[in-house]
């Protein structure tokens, strides 16, 4: 094998093919995925992602949190994604047509979060969660987000917009912990992650 | 290829010799701008590694500072390891190789260091802008996509000096070394491009963009570090023992394979996710596939080496490379098992998968870098490592680690696993579960980083030539007579 055309034209063919395979394809057989429609509440599904979570999957992003945490639910009879309540069906393409790069990680230190939405609905509780993981659930080894939050200090008393904290956690004195702008559009987000819908390919 | 057995006649022999000295002046400049670039990328991919592994198990460590959140330092130090040590340690080698392969001196004098700079800023800005926040959370591609057309120009540059190191070659005849290294140089850019095509364009859309991801970031393992890997060990086995590698034909089949079949393994990272079956099964039978060109190199080398083993306690090269190619047969294997359903099942998201990840690229692919650098840094510098001992830390340090890193993780992963597949389980108790393993990986990262750091001492010294100036190469147990200086008698 000693001719130089061959060699690049041997290399080029293996990985063009492999493209076209593993990227070309899939995309065209994927593009047309469209939305459904819920007719009882006259929207499309999924949703999309506006204002504040828009911004807030942004902050996702640049913490890292796909690094532990994964957004796909696995088929029934493949692990236990369904019986750990991780959603209430596997997770399909269609799920992720407005997701521009899809969030769906390779590992679990933590739990899945495709449907965190729906799985804890209070902004309160990931307000603690993020400002201390610890505050609500003992022995997780998620690193605290102190930075998306302000200490306040007031002498009126509670600010409306405090984290309630225990009080081992708590700041102490006239001061309160006030989740930032980047820590109420990332929980916006979390928010607005629940995939708990019907889809047609995953009945 | 210069045999032992065969030794040339007196006057050719040292033509020979000035032809070597030439080739690796042509080279000096470039290949040490690249070694030293890399050496330093290693400390500093080091230094966030243990950060990232501390913080998973105390994550109360520096938790203050938002830059250093286990989020970012753990895609930082990816980007430091792959695009600062890996790249540009695999870049120096491959330029290298290609001179001595075709006998010719490494084109582009002034040009060459200029991309070795343009690439430590194109990776200390990716690396920075991870740590900042605008990391664009796609893994193995964290980095902004502007570095495209950075990286894109410093290939650009390689692929131009190979092709002309290539066609003026003395020999008609080519080395297997030089189609893992063509097939490197051309499969990298156009990976990294078309990715960034992919992954930052409409070119692709929801759900494929994650199949964009893995068959890139399969690739840059399987189409990058791999070929390069395997370029030097199949020249640095054969030089140091001094006898040709076993067999040409197998050579032949283990690379088409490798480029027929590594392609299509990517999307076996996304068993179970939400693509399409048909394109989760392609990259199954292609990771299952692999065992051909795995097996076919594995023989290759193992009966090259053949009763020259006792080499390996001499030579620091062949050391490391020996250890690295033994890895590269263990990955692979591993990977093709990974790949298959039932296994997958229990592996995937879990501590298993970094293990394998780690198997790859330290044991197999940085091990060889290693051995390279002890190879071709004496013949670029015209000195000696300074010091045995020092490379007897590192090696020991490395291996141990490695090892210990490997055990650890893999045993936790797939415990990890088996616990989340069963729902009666809470969560948290399989965070419990894992967290004495992941001290010992720090523990292993701590190994790991004294070797990084003895090797970094020992290149330092190298670059300021403390080294005496001997006949023959620093080993490992010196030995007196002439014949037992294995990388003296292939050089």
């Amino acid at each position: 094998m000693n001719r130089a055309w061959l060699l690049t034209l041997g290399v080029l063919a293996t990985l063009i093919a492999s493209m076209t395979g593993l990227v070309l394809l899939p995309d065209r057989q994927l593009r047309p995925t469209a939305p459904v429609r819920d007719e009882d509440r006259d929207i499309t599904l999924p949703a999309g992602y506006f204002g504040e979570a828009e911004e807030g999957r942004r902050v996702y992003m640049d913490l890292g949190c796909i690094y532990c945490h994964t957004q796909q639910v696995r088929p029934e009879g493949f692990g236990a994604d369904l019986e750990r309540g991780w959603g209430m069906r596997r997770s399909v393409a269609r799920d992720y047509i407005y997701d521009d790069p899809p969030l769906m990680g390779t590992m679990r230190t933590g739990p899945d979060l495709m449907n965190i939405g729906a799985r804890q609905p209070s902004a309160e509780w990931h307000y603690l969660h993020l400002y201390d993981p610890r505050i609500t659930s003992p022995g997780s080894i998620m690193p605290p987000h102190r930075f998306l939050f302000d200490l306040r200090r007031s002498a009126d008393g509670l600010p409306a917009d405090a984290v309630r904290l225990p009080e081992a956690f708590s700041p102490g004195g006239p001061a309160w912990i006030v989740p930032n702008p980047r820590a109420r559009r990332l929980v916006a987000y979390l928010l607005s992650l629940d995939h708990n819908y019907e889809v047609p390919e995953a009945r | 290829m210069t045999s032992a057995s065969q030794p040339l006649p007196p006057a050719q022999d040292e033509r020979e010799r000035l032809t070597r000295i030439q080739i690796d002046r042509s080279c000096r400049q470039t290949v040490v701008w690249y070694y030293s670039s890399a050496v330093f990328w290693l400390l500093v991919g080091s230094a966030l590694a243990l950060l990232a592994s501390i913080k998973m198990h105390s994550p109360g460590f520096l938790a203050g500072w938002e830059w250093l959140t286990f989020g970012r330092v753990r895609p930082a130090h990816l980007a430091a390891m792959i695009y600062g040590w890996g790249s540009m340690a695999g870049v120096g080698t491959l330029l290298w190789l290609q001179a001595r392969l075709t006998r010719n001196r490494l084109p582009f004098p002034t040009l060459f260091p200029a991309t070795a700079i343009i690439w430590n800023l194109t990776v200390a800005f990716g690396v920075v802008a991870i740590l900042a926040g605008y990391s664009t959370s796609i893994e193995w591609i964290e980095i902004p996509p502007s570095t495209a057309i950075l990286f894109g120009f410093c290939i650009a540059v390689i692929i131009a000096a190979s092709i002309r190191m290539f066609r003026s070659r003395e020999s008609r005849h080519t080395y297997v070394s030089q189609w893992y290294l063509f097939g490197a140089i051309f499969w990298f850019p156009l990976l990294y491009v078309s990715a960034q095509i992919f992954l930052h364009t409409p070119a692709a859309a929801g759900a494929v963009k994650a199949a964009a991801n893995w068959w890139f970031a399969h690739n840059v393992l399987g189409l990058w570090f791999t070929p390069i890997g395997l370029a030097t060990v199949y020249y640095l086995i054969p030089k140091v023992i001094g006898r040709p590698v076993h067999s040409y034909h197998l050579s032949l089949l283990g690379f088409w394979t490798l480029a027929i079949f590594y392609n299509w393994a990517g999307t076996h990272h996304l068993i179970g996710g939400p693509l399409p079956a048909w394109l989760i099964t392609v990259g199954i039978v292609g990771s299952v596939m692999m065992f051909i060109p795995v097996v076919t190199v594995a023989v290759n080398h193992h009966l090259t080496m053949v009763g020259h083993f006792h080499h390996l306690r001499h030579s620091p090269t062949l050391r490391f490379v020996v250890y690295g190619a033994m890895c590269y047969t263990a990955v692979s294997f591993q990977g093709s098992l990974q790949s298959l359903r039932s296994v997958n099942e229990i592996s995937h998201f879990t501590h298993y998968t970094i293990a394998h990840a780690h198997l790859g690229v330290y044991a197999f692919f940085t091990m060889v870098m290693f051995g390279a650098i002890y190879y071709v840094a004496p013949r670029l510098l015209n000195a000696e490592w300074h010091s045995a001992g020092w490379i007897r830390v590192h090696f020991w340090t490395t291996a141990v680690g490695m090892a210990l890193y490997w055990l650890g993780l893999t045993w936790a992963g797939w415990e990890q696993g088996r616990m989340m597949n069963d729902p009666r389980i809470p969560f948290l108790d399989i965070v419990r579960f894992t967290v004495p393993w992941l001290w010992s990986r720090s523990a292993a990262g701590v190994l790991m980083t004294i070797g990084h750091i003895s090797f970094a001492w020992l290149f330092w010294n190298m670059l300021r030539r403390r080294g005496a100036w001997l006949p023959g190469p620093t080993l490992l147990f010196w030995k007196r007579s002439p014949e037992s200086l294995p990388e003296g008698a292939a050089e």
